[in-house]
């Protein structure tokens, strides 16, 4: 169930920040193997992003899985548009797909030299 | 009938896939939030059907989960999933 204040709510988060992820724990101290791997990524690539605890809040934890319907978390917003999961990120960055997505919308990575 | 066999029996019958790979991964993950002490909480999917040409990763994705949605409302805790169609 998705009431209006918390799709609001997300919404504002996906709108308000280039590239948002929705995640277990906080970028630093993440509190499950999927959302680490994502945040490992991103940290690799160097872009900024910004973390949502769904752990700090049920209804963003509910609520995101019907935004979005997709029913696991982490998930990966670039630009305000649904970019995917652990598995998506990973085979994303492994197939160099995540940087040319990145870059596209004009987003800064700092690529290791 | 275990919950991989369940997995199992419902991809190939909505998906007919030409590779299909269930492991149950639940060892690996004993002890955290989410794991049963009876296991089959953790799996991988590796399929390869042709129902997922012409799909972009997110929609190939959403299709298992939506295969699967029962499972995933209940006892898989984690699901990671590769999906691809045939030689991409």
């Amino acid at each position: 169930m998705l009431d209006q204040a918390t799709r609001d709510r997300i919404q504002q988060e996906v709108d308000g920040n280039d590239v948002v992820l929705f995640m277990k724990g906080t970028p630093v101290f993440p509190q499950c193997g999927f959302s680490a791997a994502v945040v490992g990524v991103l940290s690799h690539i160097g872009v900024k992003f910004k973390g949502i605890n769904v752990l700090e809040d049920p209804s963003v934890r509910d609520g995101i899985k019907d935004f979005s319907s997709w029913p696991t978390i982490p998930q990966l917003y670039v630009k305000g548009e649904f970019v995917g999961g652990c598995d998506i990120i990973r085979e994303m960055y492994e197939a160099g797909e995540l940087n040319e997505l990145l870059d596209g919308k004009g987003i800064q990575t700092q690529v290791d030299a | 009938m275990s919950v991989a066999e369940t997995i199992k029996a419902k991809l190939t019958a909505e998906l007919s896939p030409i590779s299909l790979d269930v492991n149950d991964e639940s060892a690996k993950h004993a002890g955290h939030v989410g794991a049963r002490p009876e296991g089959e909480t953790h799996f991988h999917v590796e399929i390869i059907s042709q129902a997922f040409r012409g799909l972009s990763r997110v929609e190939r994705q959403r299709l298992v989960y939506k295969v699967l949605s029962e499972e995933l409302s209940g006892p898989v805790h984690a699901l990671s999933i590769k999906a691809t169609p045939p030689a991409e």
